[in-house]
């Protein structure tokens, strides 16, 4: 029996995204590879879990809106680049890199999504 | 009509305008060219180049994106749009006659959009604040640049001279697409829905690349092939506002549904609210399909009225950033790396130096960490190589460099073994941004011919 038995993967494994910066706020779009994962991260990828990812960065504030006919996510993630562009001491004033560790957040997925997210990996 | 793109920001590659220009000019089909080379905080740079030297003030590679494509965008009466005026649009008209008479094109016809330069007379208009940020304190700043985005309507005028460049100084990124779509299609105020599809259009196209491969490429996952040849994308927008995205044949990249989405969402806030001084977007009704190779269809773009008030950005002194980086590599890289930034910390106090400090340890996890190092403490990793870099910011340029110069006195006075120091000291500039009533602002068309000159 290995059906459904959920398995804890990184986002990365189910999904991809982009971020923009305005000022001091990012937004992070996470896809998912296949439409099948949409569900697990609207269930689990929450706003909570999104500002705790980015804590140890000052993140004040996150709102997550859902997008059911694109079948996407956009985090918009406030006061989460140490003054941004204008002001940071970061490399990364535009927070350009950070799509790569808002994909670090784990969920757990049945291995049908895991496996339509692989399948779709590379197309 | 076929809408091409070919650049997204001020540094992007000089060379992708002409696979654009000729797939438009191919297609046989109304079209238009448009660059975006302005990024927020480059008027108050452009603006300290004018001062400089009054007839400069614009995108400095201006012939360089323009030169390659004008005689065939003149030949075949394709109008390039360009916000690459940036603090001086007159005088990139100037420029780009010079630039004609080089190439032996006779009779240029450039049409200048300006009037969003507020620099001398913010103080005196009536301002509101912009969502939750908190405005610059304009009492005691000196304003190096003020500009309010400007929209589509006054790019549509400028088209009704039938010119063969339109030039601009600040307007909002994507009416450059949808200035000739409303010039085309006879779109207006009111026509909320087709408006909102011009916006989407020029939304997705105003990054250039970033929708057809660029800025998306993850090995195994994502994969795009021929990105050192990456084609620049065309739009064919349809009169009911629907939008098929694709780029030049014969070019690398990839346009399918990822990059599509990707780009949607690029820096979106609300997607039932994309304010923009043409419509406001609402995206959730959205929706792609490939509908073939490098072809995507979006649809469901709705839209509702443009807000009552325009976006100003100022721009104001921001200080001095200081920085050096060297590198340990090798047996105990990581503990050479780490000392190296200790020593940094404490010549800031020991020299009693009024700036902000940040160290970091490239080659762990310091790019995703935050000022205080949380992450990077808790790095156990033994990386074959470290490279420490030192950040910080002043409020003089000599402070700034002093950070910097420090950095370099390592290679005698810190761990063994530190190499490939490389220092820099960047002024930095601050912007803010206000509302202001779309009343108080007079955009202003000018064609500007050889006779005028």
């Amino acid at each position: 029996m290995i059906s459904d038995d959920l398995i804890e993967v990184p986002l990365y494994e189910i999904a991809h995204g982009r971020t923009g910066d305005k000022g001091d706020r990012l937004n992070v779009s996470i896809i998912p590879f296949d439409d099948s994962g949409y569900d697990a991260i609207a269930e689990q990828a929450t706003e909570a879990r999104m500002l705790d990812m980015f804590r140890h960065r000052g993140a004040t504030e996150v709102r997550r809106y859902d997008l059911p006919k694109l079948k996407a996510f956009n985090f918009v993630i406030e006061n989460v680049l140490q003054g941004g562009v204008n002001n940071s001491l970061n490399l990364d004033g535009h927070g350009k890199t950070l799509s790569f560790h808002a994909l670090t957040m784990t969920v757990r997925v049945t291995p049908a999504v895991l496996a339509a997210a692989e399948q779709a990996h590379g197309d | 009509m076929h809408i091409g793109n070919a650049a997204g920001f001020s540094v992007d590659r000089m060379d992708v305008g002409g696979p654009v220009a000729d797939a438009l000019i191919g297609s046989g089909q109304p079209a238009a060219l448009f660059y975006e080379t302005l990024a927020e905080r480059t008027l108050a740079i452009a603006q300290r180049e004018r001062r400089r030297d009054p007839k400069k003030g614009y995108t400095p590679d201006l012939a360089g994106f323009v030169g390659p494509v004008l005689k065939r965008s003149v030949s075949s009466g394709i109008p390039i749009i360009g916000n690459f005026g940036a603090a001086n649009p007159m005088g990139a008209a100037r420029r780009l006659h010079e630039l004609a008479k080089e190439l032996g094109i006779e009779g240029l016809r450039v049409a200048v959009v300006d009037g969003d330069d507020l620099r001398e007379d913010i103080r005196g208009l009536r301002t509101e604040q912009w969502g939750n940020e908190k405005p610059l304190d304009l009492a005691n700043t000196e304003i190096l640049a003020a500009n309010v985005y400007l929209g589509a309507q006054p790019i549509a005028d400028a088209l009704d001279l039938d010119p063969h460049i339109v030039v601009t100084g600040r307007v909002t990124d994507s009416a450059l697409a949808l200035g000739p779509l409303m010039q085309h299609f006879g779109w207006a105020a009111g026509d909320w829905d087709k408006l909102a599809a011009g916006v989407l259009a020029g939304h997705l196209l105003e990054c250039g690349s970033q929708i057809t491969g660029g800025y998306h490429a993850d090995p195994g996952r994502k994969d795009v092939l021929g990105l050192a040849n990456v084609g620049f994308p065309i739009a064919e927008v349809e009169a009911d506002g629907s939008i098929v995205v694709t780029k030049p044949a014969g070019t690398g990249g990839v346009v399918n549904t990822r990059t599509v989405k990707e780009q949607i969402l690029y820096e979106l806030d609300d997607p039932t609210h994309y304010l923009t001084p043409d419509a406001t977007l609402d995206i959730s009704n959205v929706q792609v399909e490939q509908v073939g190779p490098d072809r995507v269809r979006v649809t469901g773009a709705r839209g509702r009225a443009a807000p009552e008030t325009l976006k100003v950005t100022i721009s104001a002194d921001g200080g001095w950033l200081g920085e050096g980086e060297i590198s340990y590599a090798g047996p105990n890289a990581m503990a050479r790396a780490k000392l190296a930034a200790q020593i940094m910390r404490e010549r800031v106090n020991y020299l009693d130096l009024d700036c902000d400090l940040r160290t970091d340890l490239i080659g762990t996890v310091s790019i995703h960490d935050g000022d205080t190092g949380e992450l990077t403490a808790s790095f156990d990793g033994e990386p074959r190589e470290v490279r420490m870099r030192a950040a910080a910011n002043a409020h003089d340029e000599a402070t700034a460099a002093l950070v910097a110069r420090e950095v370099e006195s390592l290679y005698c006075d810190g761990p063994a073994g530190g190499g490939g120091v490389r220092r820099s000291t960047t002024w930095r500039v601050k912007t803010g941004s206000v509302l202001i009533p779309r009343s108080d602002v007079k955009p202003r068309v000018t064609l500007v011919t050889e006779d005028d000159l």
